[in-house]
């Protein structure tokens, strides 16, 4: 397999410009001949969706939800980046994409991690066109907070529902389209199926989650938005549906898979309560800007958190990074909570907690002040814990959160299948080995809104596409394969519920594949899931039947999928032999416990080629070259 | 503790549902509801009997996706808390709890507790947006907004479109969630140039849809679990009023206008 990145040439701060002028355009009348399936609805799905669908095109767009709206970018609390320098605190596009490589331990593709700087700053303006309330001062400018791993006030909120007010934006110009007919939209649907003809990504089998019914959709080209893939954890910040099926096929189907293992752990997240635990909640990274994270300094130390002097207290983070103190990137500040957890030190039921603290920011600021930024905020947190955390430090310990891996991509967003585009958290391009806060809602809306627009354009405008009978091989072929999936699920005849697996293998991934790895982990947990994978096959019961709203069936069909993942993204882990972001190998760690890159042998993108099942699959490599920036050891002391 | 739990089964939109009894006989004060469910549905599918289905995504109270109606109150007992994050500590040994989908025939049943919100995203495609082509937009801080203005239309925004104010609603009238959509763009500069517009379209296919009207029962407030206030509904009603007056001279004039 060849990767080839299509970065176009020039200096950095060119390359999008000259490439916008130099792809070629599809006339205004010829759009609406072409038909685009938009697979997810979130930021990215929806903001490609809405923008494909203003110039011209056809668009399909679907979603598992019951509504477009619903998409889990809608949980996203704590900002938007962008370049705007509205403080004139010395921000610039260039520090952006600087500050966004550096999160990435250097890991990521320059061109792409420039041209999204770049854009960051157009998202706003569009947002605030849209009418999305972001937070603004008295004087009716915009409000700005600071997030980890900047020295700068760039991030755009709206109180901790920013992503929830830039979905909102982005479904309401969807459903703009949706009213002119311009967009078909198919909620409570899941892809199945990727359908490719002559190498070419042409649709998707999808099935309707209400009666069962599979259908097919055909067009030019395919758009994959599906988000994260997470949940392989199964305890993670993640919606319960988020899935890796569409991505996973899609691999499945020709598609390379980039650096798996890139997973990033939120380090402010509600600790674990009990075995029955369905999913972890997030605390915004933004409390980390006044709040103040501690631990007792001695071992087993059993008094309540308001009972400890200062003196007694461990603000670790502080400590070890004074420059940064709380604010060092996400990675960072949840193996330093590992840490501290694993001496014995955590606090709460379990031992496994840090206190997030805000009596000194409430001493500073006021209650009405700290209400007012985080208020919401707060409330869940008492509503979840029955703790008040004005008065009581708050108890978070990290939480698988997002995924930086994802389907390879060039510069275009189009995958190793031509005619197949991936979008948003789906894709691997961005964020490198560790994704910086507030960078997420800013990649999906920067993919959907301002690079998806052009670049379809130019595969469209090139290739000669032939139309795809519903009666091709290939389409009768794709069918086929989900039709003979559904009944493998459903007659597999053993007695354990999917989510048991699920719960099985998330446990196996933490243990071996989570924070911290090494390689007899890695090796340990590669050999574990191929059983369990089998007793599942063997021992799933799945009630009900293919031809009605069955959830079980939809639980069974997207474990299935994460019980093969996993292994993809163990493989990934254990012959990445180097530490970088979040992927921390304990073999390659500095003398002060900080990840130690390999940039001799690891400074490439691994993106993997499926092989066949129960083949070893393909690691091919993209080499990553650093034009504009020295490699450095990343350091936030 | 011991909860006892009335669960409404309906096998699809066509057939006839009816209450089942389950027992939850080792509930956890730290579980969230739909975690009760959980484990109830585990022990169900073990059994070989078809799991209760409901909606749920996030399970952090922001999708909208989750709710249904606990003896009587959409969401629970607890106010401004969707059903996902209601937690068991809430409740007492020995509670027997009766749940049921939101009743509205706007919102038919597909399955037990899962109904068909889609009505919902008629109305905003019927014009809960502000028309602005993707790619052309000023800078963000030539719009300067008054920051009570922008608070304001953030308390309106803040909906999650769940549906718990049909639901609570005597009429299943969709008040609420239409005139917080309604509000929250009025109140912005941004939203002023298809203001009049928006508010009769919007209206219009909400009429369309089935839902109730509105009698002031308030009842929408109540069961709102993010704390969207009546006051955006008069709010509405006023800017309807206003618009359909100057539509009637536009057409009296033989403008027909946009709308």
């Amino acid at each position: 397999m060849e990767l080839k990145p299509n970065v176009p040439s020039g200096p950095l701060e060119k390359k999008w410009e000259r490439h916008k002028f130099d792809i070629k355009l599809v006339n205004p009348a010829n759009k609406r001949k072409y038909t685009v399936i938009v697979v997810g609805s979130g930021l990215a799905g929806a903001g490609a969706a809405a923008s494909l669908a203003e110039l011209g095109y056809r668009v399909r767009c679907f979603c598992y939800q019951d509504s477009p709206r619903r998409a889990h970018s809608i949980a996203a609390q704590g900002g938007i980046n962008a370049a705007k320098n509205y403080k004139n605190d010395g921000d610039s596009v260039w520090r952006l994409f600087y500050d966004t490589i550096k999160g990435g331990d250097f890991r990521s593709r320059e061109a792409n991690v420039y041209r999204l700087a770049e854009v960051s700053v157009n998202i706003i303006d569009q947002c605030v066109a849209q009418g999305v309330p972001f937070a603004r001062e008295y004087g009716g400018l915009l409000d700005n907070r600071s997030f980890g791993g900047a020295q700068v006030s760039r991030t755009f909120y709206a109180r901790g529902q920013t992503g929830q007010q830039l979905l909102l934006g982005a479904y309401q110009a969807l459903e703009r389209q949706i009213g002119q007919g311009q967009v078909e939209m198919f909620a409570r649907h899941e892809m199945q199926e990727l359908v490719v003809v002559d190498g070419k990504a042409r649709g998707i089998v999808a099935r309707d989650l209400v009666t069962g019914e599979t259908t097919t959709h055909l067009g030019d080209a395919v758009v994959l938005a599906t988000g994260g893939y997470g949940n392989v954890f199964y305890l993670a910040t993640y919606a319960k549906g988020c899935n890796t099926t569409a991505i996973w096929r899609a691999y499945k189907k020709g598609a390379a898979f980039a650096n798996p293992c890139f997973t990033q752990i939120h380090p402010t997240c509600i600790p674990v309560s009990g075995e029955y635990q369905s999913k972890l909640t997030l605390m915004s990274e933004s409390l980390r800007n006044d709040g103040r994270i501690w631990v007792p300094k001695t071992k087993g130390d059993q008094r309540a958190p308001n009972q400890i002097p200062k003196e007694d207290r461990d603000y670790y983070l502080e400590r070890m990074y004074p420059s940064f103190g709380n604010l060092v990137p996400r990675d960072v500040a949840s193996r330093a909570a590992k840490r501290v957890c694993d001496e014995g030190r955590g606090v709460g039921p379990t031992g496994y907690g840090v206190y997030l603290d805000f009596h000194d920011a409430i001493g500073r600021l006021g209650k009405a002040k700290i209400e007012e930024k985080y208020g919401n905020l707060f409330e869940m947190y008492e509503r979840i814990t029955g703790e008040n955390p004005y008065e009581v430090p708050m108890r978070i310990y990290p939480a698988t959160h997002y995924t930086m891996g994802g389907l390879w991509v060039d510069y275009n967003l189009m995958s190793t299948i031509p005619g197949l585009f991936v979008l948003g958290e789906a894709n691997f391009s961005d964020h490198g080995a560790n994704r910086l806060g507030a960078s997420a809602l800013m990649q999906g809306l920067a993919d959907g809104y301002f690079v998806i627009p052009y670049t379809m354009g130019n595969y469209l405008a090139r290739e000669k596409l032939a139309p795809v009978a519903d009666t091709h091989p290939e389409v009768r072929a794709a069918e086929d394969a989900v039709a003979a999936r559904t009944k493998r699920l459903l007659s597999a005849g053993g007695s354990r519920p999917a989510a048991s697996f699920h719960r099985e293998l998330g446990k196996i991934m933490w243990e071996h594949c989570g924070m911290e790895r090494d390689k007899k982990g890695l090796e340990h947990g590669m050999g574990k899931i191929p059983g369990l994978r089998a007793e599942f096959w063997k021992n799933l019961r799945v009630p009900g039947s293919g031809a009605e709203l069955n959830q079980s069936l939809e639980v069974a069909g997207r474990v299935a999928d994460f019980l093969e993942l996993g292994e993809l993204m163990c493989l990934d882990a254990l012959e990445r032999d180097e530490s970088c972001g979040c992927h921390f190998r304990t073999e390659h760690q500095m003398a002060d416990g900080e990840a130690k890159r390999d940039d001799q042998q690891f400074c490439h993108v691994a993106a993997w080629e499926y092989a066949g099942d129960g083949k070893k699959p393909i690691r091919n490599v993209e080499p990553l070259t650093f034009e504009n920036v020295d490699l450095q050891v990343r350091s936030y002391k | 503790m011991r909860i006892t739990l009335k669960v409404w089964r309906q096998k699809d939109a066509k057939s006839e549902g009816r209450f089942v009894t389950y027992e939850a006989p080792d509930v956890s004060e730290h579980m969230s509801f739909l975690e009760m469910l959980d484990v109830v549905n585990e022990s169900l599918v073990a059994k070989g009997e078809d799991p209760i289905a409901f909606d749920h995504d996030c399970r952090e109270g922001i999708c909208g996706t989750c709710g249904f109606v606990i003896d009587g109150k959409p969401h629970g007992p607890r106010p401004k808390t969707t059903v996902c994050q209601l937690h068991m500590r809430f409740f007492k040994d020995g509670d027997v709890l009766t749940i049921e989908p939101w009743r509205a025939d706007a919102f038919p049943v597909i399955k037990d507790l899962v109904v068909d919100r889609s009505a919902f995203d008629r109305i905003i495609a019927a014009g809960g947006f502000i028309s602005t082509a993707i790619g052309g937009a000023q800078d963000a801080n030539g719009i300067p907004v008054r920051k009570e203005d922008s608070d304001l239309a953030m308390d309106a925004a803040a909906c999650i479109g769940c549906g718990a104010c049909v639901a609570a609603c005597p009429n299943a009238a969709a008040m609420l969630f239409t005139s917080a959509k309604v509000s929250h763009l009025a109140i912005l500069p941004q939203g002023q140039p298809e203001r009049p517009d928006r508010v009769r379209n919007m209206v219009a296919r909400m009429d369309a849809e089935g839902f109730g009207t509105c009698t002031n029962h308030n009842e929408c407030e109540a069961a709102c679990p993010k704390g969207i206030r009546v006051e955006f509904i008069a709010r509405m009603n006023a800017d309807y009023v206003k618009s359909s007056a100057s539509a009637g001279r536009r057409a009296a004039s033989g403008d027909s206008g946009t709308g």
